[in-house]
C-alpha cells in the first residue's frame, strides 16, 4: 500500500477531501462576512445563525412543503437573503449612524434569538437531512473513496466563490460595492444609491451564508447550534486571510480546511486547535491578515 | 416702461441663475461651520470660493452636495430646491463634485474609476474624448488609481465628472500640491470647460490660479460671504483682497 509520510494514501487523501469540503465552507462563509464587513463596517455575528436558518429552511421545506434539495438550493438562498434584506432595512439601519460595535452586539443577540427560538421548537439533537439521490454513494477513484456528495459541495462552493468574486471584481455593480467600501459618502456624491447598495450586500451576504446551509445540510446534523460552533472557526479564518481581498477570503477558507484535515491524520489531539495556532502567528508576523491591505 | 418690459430682465435673470444659496448655516455635530452663506451662480459662469483655511468654503461645497451633518436655509440648483433632497439625487440635477482630498478608489484602476460615478444626464463627453483631453490617462489606464502621481489623481478626478454630463463642477482646491506645469494644464482644462459652457464653481487657494479664469469671487470669512468682487473690479480690489486673504 502506498504511504504519504507513514499514513496510507487512501486515509491521508481521505482526511484532504474532508479537510476541502470543510475548508468551502469556511471559503463561503468568510467571503460573506469579508464583503458584509467591507460595506458596512459590520462584523456580522449572525452570519453562523443565518447559515444555520439556511439548513432549516432546506429541512422545514422539503418535510412540510415537499421542496426538493435542488429547488432549495435556488430557493432557500433568495428567502433568507430577503430575510437579511429587512434585518438590515429596518434594525441594523437605525444604528448605522452609532459605533459600529452595536452592529455587532445587534447581530450576535440576532444570533441568540434565532438560535433559542428553534431550540424551542426542535431540540438541540439535530435532524437529518437525506441525501438527494443523484448525489449518494461515492466514486472510486482507484487510489481514494471519493464520497459524491461531498465532490459535488466542493464543486458547488467553489462556483459559487468563482461567481461572487467575479461579480467584485469584474462588474459595474461590484465596482461600486468596492468604491463604496473605501468611501461611501463620495458614491452618494455621484449619485450612487448608497442606502440600498448596502441593504443588497447585506442580504447577498446573507444569501450566501443560507447558499452554505442548504450544501450543509445533508452533510452534518441540522440543529439550531450548528452555526455558532462554525462561526468561531471562520472568524479566525477571517483574521488570518485579512479583510481586505475577496480571493484571500478564498483562498484562505480553503487552506485552512486542508490545514486542519492534514492535522487529524498527523496529530488528531491538534485538529481543533490548529487554526488558532496558525492565526496567533499571522498575528504575530502581519497583523492585517495574509492577504490584509496595510492601513 | 409698462410692467411686462421691467420684469423681463427679472424672468431671464432668474432662468440663467443655476444655483442660488440663501441664508446656508450647517452643522458637524454640535459645531456650528457656515452661518448664514449667500451668493448665487450664473449659468456658464466660473466663480471662485476665496478665504483662508477653515473660512467655511469646502464645508459650503459639502453642504450643496448634502453630505454635512444638519443644513438650513435655502439651496436651489436649477430651480429646484434641494435641502430636503437625499444625498445621492441631488447629482443627478447635473452636478459634478470633485472632493479637496480628490476621492481616488485604490480598489479601482484607473478606466474603473473614471467608468464609475453614474450618467446623470445625456450630453457628458465620452471616454475618447476625455483620453483625448487627458493623455495621461490613456496611458495608464490600467494602473491602479493610487499609483498615479498627484497631478494625474487630479486630472482623473476631473475627468470622471465631466464623463457624466454634469452641467455644473464643484471643484474643491484642485490645484493644491500640484507643480506648476499641472496648474497650467488644469488652468487650459477649466477654460476649454467653460467654452462648453460649464457652470463651476471653484474652492482655490491659489489666487493667481483663480483670478485670470473667474468671473466673479466670493470672499468667505469664518463661515460666511464677506464680500463679492467681479472680475472688473479685480485690478483696483487686489491689494484689499491680498490682505483679507493674508497672502
Amino acid at each position: 500500500m502506498t504511504m504519504i509520510f507513514g499514513v496510507p494514501l487512501a486515509v491521508f487523501m481521505g482526511q484532504l477531501t474532508l479537510g476541502l469540503v470543510n475548508g468551502a465552507f469556511y471559503a463561503l462563509l468568510s467571503l460573506g462576512l469579508a464583503v458584509i464587513f467591507g460595506l458596512l463596517k459590520i462584523v456580522n455575528f449572525a452570519h453562523g445563525a443565518q447559515y444555520m436558518l439556511g439548513a432549516f429552511a432546506a429541512l422545514l421545506g422539503f418535510r412540510y412543503l415537499g421542496i426538493n434539495y435542488w429547488l432549495a438550493l435556488f430557493l432557500v438562498p433568495l428567502v433568507v437573503g430577503a430575510f437579511g434584506v429587512l434585518l438590515e432595512r429596518f434594525l441594523l439601519r437605525r444604528i448605522a449612524h452609532l459605533d459600529h460595535l452595536y452592529g455587532l452586539l445587534l447581530t450576535f443577540g440576532l444570533a441568540l434569538i434565532f438560535e433559542g427560538t428553534l431550540v424551542n421548537f426542535f431540540g438541540v439533537s439535530g435532524a437529518r437531512y437525506a441525501t438527494p439521490e443523484i448525489l449518494q454513494g461515492g466514486l472510486n477513484l482507484g487510489f481514494m473513496f471519493l464520497p459524491t456528495y461531498r465532490a459535488w459541495v466542493l464543486v458547488a462552493a467553489l462556483a459559487m466563490c468563482l461567481f461572487t468574486w467575479f461579480m467584485i471584481e469584474r462588474t459595474r455593480l461590484g465596482a461600486y460595492l468596492r468604491a463604496g467600501t473605501e468611501n461611501s459618502q463620495l458614491m452618494q456624491a455621484f449619485g450612487v444609491n448608497v442606502p440600498l447598495l448596502i441593504t443588497l450586500t447585506y442580504g447577498f451576504g446573507v444569501g450566501l451564508a443560507a447558499f452554505a446551509g442548504v450544501l450543509a445540510a445533508p452533510l452534518y446534523p441540522v440543529s439550531p447550534t450548528m452555526g455558532s460552533s462554525l462561526l468561531i472557526v471562520v472568524f479566525a479564518v477571517v483574521v488570518i486571510g485579512g479583510m481586505g481581498s475577496i480571493l484571500g477570503a478564498i483562498i484562505t477558507g480553503l487552506a485552512m480546511g486542508i490545514i486542519e484535515g492534514l492535522t487529524k491524520v498527523y496529530y488528531p489531539e491538534a485538529s481543533n486547535t490548529v487554526i488558532f495556532l496558525v492565526m496567533i502567528l499571522v498575528l504575530m508576523l502581519r497583523p492585517v491578515g495574509l492577504f490584509g491591505k496595510e492601513a | 416702461m409698462n410692467t411686462a418690459e421691467a420684469q423681463a430682465p427679472v424672468q431671464n435673470s432668474l432662468s440663467r441663475e443655476m444655483l442660488r444659496v440663501k441664508d446656508l448655516h450647517a452643522y458637524y455635530g454640535e459645531s456650528h461651520i457656515l452661518h448664514g452663506v449667500n451668493f448665487d451662480v450664473k449659468r456658464g459662469e466660473l466663480v471662485t470660493l476665496l478665504g483662508r483655511n477653515g473660512a467655511g468654503r469646502s464645508t459650503t461645497l459639502k453642504s450643496i452636495m448634502n453630505m454635512v451633518g444638519r443644513r438650513t436655509g435655502s439651496i436651489v440648483i436649477n430651480g429646484n430646491e434641494t435641502l430636503q433632497m437625499k444625498a445621492h439625487h441631488i447629482p443627478r440635477l447635473g452636478i459634478g463634485y470633485c472632493p479637496e482630498e480628490r476621492g481616488i478608489f485604490a480598489s479601482l484602476d484607473v478606466q474603473e474609476n473614471l467608468l464609475l460615478p453614474p450618467t446623470v444626464s445625456s450630453g457628458g463627453m465620452s471616454l475618447d474624448e476625455i483620453y483625448a483631453m487627458f493623455p495621461n490617462l490613456y496611458e495608464r489606464r490600467k494602473s491602479q488609481g493610487t499609483r498615479l502621481s498627484g497631478g494625474e489623481q487630479q486630472m482623473l478626478a476631473m475627468a470622471r465628472i465631466l464623463r457624466t454630463g454634469a452641467r455644473m463642477l464643484l471643484l474643491d482646491e484642485i490645484t493644491e500640491g500640484l507643480a506648476p506645469v499641472i496648474v497650467q494644464k488644469l488652468a487650459e482644462v477649466l477654460v476649454q470647460l467653460k467654452d462648453l459652457g460649464m457652470t463651476i464653481v471653484l474652492v482655490e487657494q491659489n489666487f493667481r490660479f483663480a483670478a485670470p479664469l473667474a468671473d466673479r469671487h466670493f470672499v468667505m470669512d469664518h463661515g460666511q460671504i464677506v464680500e463679492e468682487i467681479s472680475a472688473a473690479q479685480l485690478p483696483s480690489r487686489r491689494e484689499h483682497l491680498n490682505s483679507m486673504l493674508g497672502v
